[in-house]
């Protein structure tokens, strides 16, 4: 097919959908409008006007919030003159009293804060440089899948739902007070799934693809997989 | 229009990039190459059955312990809904229900309703269960709700001889069973339905070697 792309891969060009393996031939949409596979309708790009600054303005935001957010009172119960203050970090720890539940308390930390933040650090890893239109940082590549990776592990919102079931269930045995981080943590709720809305995978992975200048890692990677590949004995697709 | 896989190419589930088969890892974003993982189906199985024998000991166990001055009460997830119903708050109970009870038997049912119509295959429309799929896969963090709830409490309501509330067993069961749960619907490959929709019989082998032949012709749009 004539294309006058300088890649030199015909290949480049192509998109193949992750849900059904159609491949297509996508137009690059308008910033605001969408590409759907042409079998299947999955979302395949979906880029938005200077998304990465957006990105990294609501990434700052998550940082911010979460460390605040695990910090400071969460939710205070009184009762008959006791009285109790929890944090985030509390209610995830809530589980430590033996080893087995220690890992659950682990997990659910984070689940509930890290691995949010964490996300949040490594989509400014990776738009930083590219918004400023420079070569990616090392890694990016690396950080970008992991942050894919992790996108499903992102459970702040689920935990604020069940802040709510919580406070109706406690709200009979005690009196309740909202601390700081609850408002705090309210925002971050919000602001997290917006982060997701924003990310165009595909939109992201093109632009690490064209901007790099330098034979990195992935280089020398393709490099040694196609070398391997001229070698007959070798089998397609490992198989473990 | 052909998959990548009938055109005798490989694609990045990843960032979708196409290569040439014999490519281990994917030139752009470094993941892993498979046309299909031929022990995808039983990792989703193995995923599965794995949540199944959490889910029991999850619902037969106590999920919340509430020590009071003068009495202790052990509840589990389903009677902990029930009595949250009958102080009046049906509406929460119902989500708890809906968190803990439904979602995760209706993903239990669909992630082997689709396994089984890709070995099968399947009355539905390809469509319809790429749809089920993809609401498995988003739908399935919400069941970890219940657990949340436990740790609130738990971290919260500590007030001495008052009242104090403690996880329960079947919390970790619970919390288990919703991790392995994910991991099957993640585990599961959604191109395998189209495959059986092309006719094409499940053949999970992986592709024939490459040729030194020109590349393959591209179908527009």
């Amino acid at each position: 097919m004539a294309h006058a792309k300088a890649s030199a891969d015909p290949l480049a060009d192509l998109i193949a959908c992750p849900r059904c393996d159609a491949v297509q031939h996508v137009v690059e949409p308008q910033p605001g409008q969408r590409a759907l596979c042409g079998r299947c309708d999955h979302v395949l790009i979906a880029p938005r006007k200077s998304a990465g600054k957006q990105i990294i303005a609501v990434a700052v935001s998550v940082l911010i919030l979460a460390v605040s957010a695990t910090s400071l009172p969460f939710l205070r119960i009184s009762r008959a003159g006791l009285a109790n203050a929890s944090s985030i970090l509390d209610a995830a720890l809530a589980f430590s009293s033996s080893t087995l539940f220690t890992l659950l308390s682990l997990l659910l930390a984070g689940l509930i804060v890290f691995i949010p933040a964490l996300r949040a650090l490594l989509s400014i890893y990776v738009l930083w440089p590219l918004v400023r239109d420079r070569a990616p940082w090392p890694g990016a590549i690396g950080a970008f899948r992991l942050s894919e990776a992790l996108r499903p592990w992102s459970m702040a919102e689920v935990f604020a739902i069940g802040c709510a079931v919580a406070l109706i269930k406690v709200s009979d045995l005690a009196r309740v007070e909202f601390g700081p981080a609850f408002w705090i943590f309210a925002f971050l709720v919000i602001l997290v799934p917006v982060q997701d809305g924003l990310t165009c995978r595909q939109s992201v992975w093109r632009s690490l693809d064209r901007s790099l200048v330098h034979p990195g890692r992935k280089e020398r990677r393709a490099a040694r997989d196609a070398a391997r590949a001229g070698t007959p004995d070798l089998p397609t697709g490992r198989t473990p | 229009m052909k998959s990548a896989r009938e055109m005798g190419l490989v694609a990045c589930t990843r960032c979708n990039r196409v290569w040439e088969p014999g490519i281990a890892h994917c030139g752009r974003c470094g993941h892993k190459l498979q046309s299909r993982n031929p022990l995808g189906l039983q990792k989703v199985w193995a995923w599965w059955v794995l949540g199944l024998i959490c889910y029991i000991p999850a619902n037969l166990d106590p999920m919340l312990i509430t020590r009071t001055l003068v009495s202790r009460q052990d509840n589990t997830i389903i009677g902990g809904a029930l009595e949250l119903g009958r102080h009046g708050s049906w509406g929460i109970a119902l989500v708890i229900l809906a968190a803990s009870v439904a979602i995760p038997v209706a993903k239990f049912s669909v992630i082997a309703a689709l396994a089984l119509g890709v070995r099968h295959g399947s009355r539905m429309s390809a469509e319809r269960r790429q749809h089920l799929h993809e609401i498995v896969e988003y739908i399935g963090r919400w069941s970890m709700i219940d657990v949340f709830v436990v740790a609130i409490l738990s971290s919260l309501v500590q007030l001495g001889a008052v009242v104090a509330i403690r996880p329960g067993q079947a919390s970790l069961y619970f919390a288990l069973s919703v991790i392995f749960t994910m991991f099957s619907a993640m585990a599961f490959d959604s191109r395998l339905i189209w495959d059986a929709e092309e006719g094409e019989v499940p053949d999970l082998a992986p592709l024939p070697a490459p040729s030194p032949k020109d590349p393959k012709e591209e179908p527009a749009g």
